[in-house]
């Protein structure tokens, strides 16, 4: 088996090399370099491991021998990628008020930053919590150890090669020009290859289980693995110009172009942004507050209906466009209809919380659990009344979507993985409690203050906006012009940067905290008060 | 197809599949049979040492 | 004790249930579009990009400027107004990809077309706060600096000739040619390129004849945006959305 990789990693460093050699332009050259250096370390990687002994064994709960080493490696790039993808925020939030911050380079103007930020925080740090949650969690509801000894490595440092692939190709300029979906041909099917193997050790790791449930949290899981595989094939369909040059053109145009894009963007959100992040809520929520989820019947419920519903809410990004009436309609009627699982999930997560909400006041990573499971409520709230064809009218086009994507992707998405890497470093590294607390909790308010400032600004400037862009003076004539909306937007943008500053600071804090935590530090002022980790076992 | 078509297909056969699809899924869930076998589920990360 | 085989059937099964269930709204919605008269019918005067605006469009999306336009005129009183027509479903047919974007940071551009002179355009990518105080755009100094450098024109109109895109043999053997007659009026093809692309604007487009620079592409596909069909003569009957 291992022989096999090697050989695999030599014909991607010829590959890349080659590619690189027979080039048509500087990104494919660069890329090919990447692909074949990436390729030379794994291979050197391989052999190296080929000649250490192996580790002993470690016994975790149960007496079965986890793979936490990848845990622990997740951890590491999740929370990496997270510090880079919020900076990469605050640089354009303050471009887009002070546009000379764009130093008039190519490499750091805000058109190609901002795929980079977004990619970032969602592929980067997102799908990293993603992969790592769901190694841990499969490993542990399953009462096995992941499947595949070199297949979960792969998937780990392939997926950060593809990171890497796509952000320095967005720097150069190498974009599809699709939203969330902007890396160029050859990357995709990088990713594709990865995400088959990410599959397939997580069905392996099911395969082998111990328990004959298959726990609500992987069904999520599941979900979210096979639905992006999908969408992210269908959405990438494209025709490259050469085979040695980065350029493509989509399969699809125009109409059914827009529509495949944003039932792709759409379900990006339900699917990944969503359904893998209620996977990590169904786990972390009752395992932090030690109780069983509220309502299995209703998870059940909750999962059915959630992926049911979610898959026809695209159209709802097209409304008042050249896309079909009746298309629109349907979106919208599927995205009004969602609200009800949304909220079943919701409940469920809160009120997993019933009989214990004192732990809100002792343990500030449950705070962090819980504050998400509520933002997640208020953005499926806010989710279907912009998706009433009146209210978008006013809101498309608008900051009040950016106001509602970041009260998701920070309140929500950020806040569960925050809760989930407070909980999971002191498990993986076996350590007896966090760092400190107080720096949780300070992280907390941090943020939340950048939250509030953040979607608060966004509101206000893209209400605002929408009026000013329809406003009528008394001849009957439009009144702003539209550099006098733009003007007006100014002191929104920067209250907007500022609280993005705000939570970049609180994940530097986090940051810190997990560091110290890993390398078994215990604040000499806390000692004592700490939450303590149930399963730490001494001995290992 | 025009809008015509679609939204009557919605409205009828569209509403029917919904709806038993819906059926379908709460009565697995809220099925007294099943009701030892979720509670022993949700327990599952509970008993991760045992 | 359920055995292992039943096990492993589940997950299976659990996988293609979800599979189905997702499936079943992006057919719904997603194959009509590919039959449908009003997404698939053509409007007098759309016509697939000159080599030179396709490569206009290449840096369009390359720099990424869908992230703050749109191209997709709603058709609301106020937008009417500001912008023009709504934009018809025909007029991105030969978009691969579609740029109808999603957010106004800065206006709609699905019109632009005409409404500014090249000059406007040169003083305004170079620096976009000499001519709108206000804006936020970065400005793009390099385009105007970099020469227009593709690979083989021809091979990117095959390319798009594969997807879908009714460009002849002669457009693709004359798409090296064109590539230039269309910044030289002087040039011997004018009318071949007139006759090819009913419409294009054939003229040196960043003030600078000496080269083509990518400056050149960029002016000659935002000049022609929306300017394809003639609304004095379009039929809206005709032609529904």
């Amino acid at each position: 088996m291992n022989l096999l990789w090697i050989a695999f990693s030599i014909i991607g460093a010829v590959l890349g090399l080659l590619l690189s050699a027979k080039a048509q332009d500087q990104v494919m050259m660069i890329h090919g370099m990447i692909f074949a250096a990436a390729s030379v370390f794994a291979a050197y990687a391989l052999i190296s491991r080929h000649y250490r002994a192996a580790p002993t064994p470690v016994e975790g709960p149960g007496g079965i021998v986890y793979n936490t080493e990848i845990v622990r490696y997740g951890v590491v790039a999740s929370t990496f990628w997270g510090v880079v993808g919020f900076l990469v925020g605050v640089v354009i939030a303050f471009q887009l008020a002070f546009p000379v911050l764009n130093l008039d380079l190519p490499w750091t103007s805000f058109g190609r930053l901002r795929p980079l930020h977004t990619s970032a925080v969602i592929f980067a740090f997102g799908g990293n919590i993603l992969l790592t949650t769901s190694f841990h969690v499969v490993q542990r509801t399953s009462r096995a150890r992941l499947a595949g000894d070199l297949s979960p490595w792969f998937v780990f440092w392939g997926y950060q090669l593809f990171i890497v692939l796509a952000a320095t190709g967005y720097v150069l300029g190498a974009t599809q020009g699709k939203e969330y979906a902007e890396p160029e041909w050859y990357v995709d099917l990088w990713l594709t290859v990865v995400w088959v193997v990410y599959l397939l050790v997580f069905l392996g790791t099911l395969w082998k289980r111990q328990e004959k449930h298959i726990y609500v949290a992987n069904w999520f899981y599941l979900a979210f693995i096979v639905t992006i595989a999908m969408l992210h094939i269908v959405n990438n369909l494209s025709m490259p110009v050469s085979v040695f040059g980065i350029k493509s053109y989509s399969l699809f145009s125009g109409v059914q172009d827009a529509l495949t894009q944003w039932w792709y963007g759409h379900n990006a959100v339900g699917f990944f942004l969503t359904a893998g992040f209620l996977a990590i809520m169904y786990y972390f929520v009752p395992k932090r507050a030690e109780r069983p989820v509220y309502s299995y019947r209703l998870s059940i419920i909750h999962f059915w209906a959630l992926i049911f519903l979610y898959i026809w809410a695209g159209p709802h990004h097209l409304h008042y466009t050249a896309l079909p009436d009746w298309s629109q309609t349907l979106g919208m009627t599927f995205s009004i209809m969602l609200w009800m699982p949304s909220w079943g999930g919701m409940i469920n997560g809160l009120m997993t919380l019933s009989g214990a909400w004192d732990k809100l006041r002792t343990d500030p990573v449950i705070r962090f659990l819980v504050t998400s499971v509520a933002f997640y409520g208020m953005s499926t709230f806010e989710g279907p009344l912009m998706s009433v064809k009146a209210v978008n009218a006013l809101s498309h086009y608008t900051d009040w979507t950016i106001g509602h994507v970041h009260s998701g992707a920070l309140g929500w998405v950020a806040y569960v993985s925050f809760g989930a890497l407070y909980f999971l470093v002191p498990v993986v590294w076996n350590r007896k409690s966090l760092y400190s607390d107080k720096l949780v909790s300070l992280h907390f308010w941090v943020s939340t203050i950048g939250i509030l400032l953040y979607i608060t600004a966004m509101w206000v400037s893209g209400i605002l906006q929408g009026l000013m862009w329809r406003a009528y003076d008394s001849f009957g004539f439009l009144e702003y012009s539209f550099s006098e909306t733009v003007e007006a937007m100014h002191p929104f943008y920067v209250i907007r940067a500022l609280g993005g500053v705000l939570f970049l600071i609180g994940s530097l804090i986090m940051a810190y905290n997990l560091w110290r935590t890993a390398r078994g530090d215990v604040r000499s002022t806390e000692v004592g008060a700490l939450n303590l980790n149930p399963e730490f076992a001494a001995g290992r | 197809m025009s809008f015509q078509e679609v939204s009557q297909f919605a409205q009828t056969y569209g509403l029917v599949y919904l709806v038993v699809l819906f059926l379908i899924v709460v009565a697995y869930a809220l099925w007294p049979k099943n009701k030892d076998k979720f509670d022993k589920a949700a327990h599952i990360p509970l008993e991760e040492d045992k | 004790m359920i055995s292992h085989k039943v096990i492993e059937k589940n997950s299976i099964l659990m996988l293609v249930l979800t599979l189905l269930v997702v499936s079943i709204g992006g057919l719904v919605e997603i194959v009509p579009l590919f039959y449908l008269e009003s997404t698939i019918e053509k409007v007098k005067g759309v016509r697939p990009y000159s080599p030179l605006e396709l490569a206009g469009r290449n840096i369009y999306i390359r720099e990424g400027c869908y992230n703050c336009h749109s191209q997709m005129v709603r058709p609301l009183r106020d937008e009417a107004e500001r912008y023009g027509h709504y934009s018809l479903a025909a007029e991105s047919m030969y978009d691969h990809p579609f740029q109808w974007g999603s957010k106004r940071t800065g206006p709609d551009l699905a019109r632009l077309g005409g409404r500014y002179s090249d000059e406007w355009h040169t003083t305004h990518m170079r620096n976009p706060r000499d001519v709108v105080p206000e804006s936020v755009m970065p400005s793009y100094p390099w385009l105007e600096k970099n020469e227009l450098k593709v690979p083989d024109i021809a091979a990117d109109l095959i390319a798009n000739r594969r997807v879908g895109v009714p460009y002849t043999d002669e457009m693709i053997e004359q798409a090296a040619a064109d590539l230039k007659t269309q910044v030289n009026p002087d040039a011997d093809d004018v009318d071949g390129l007139l006759a090819r692309y009913p419409k294009a604007q054939v003229r040196d487009f960043d003030g600078n004849p000496e080269r083509l620079s990518e400056l050149d592409a960029l002016i000659a596909y935002l000049q022609m945006l929306g300017t394809l069909v003639d609304f004095k003569s379009y039929d809206p009957e005709q032609g529904q959305r």
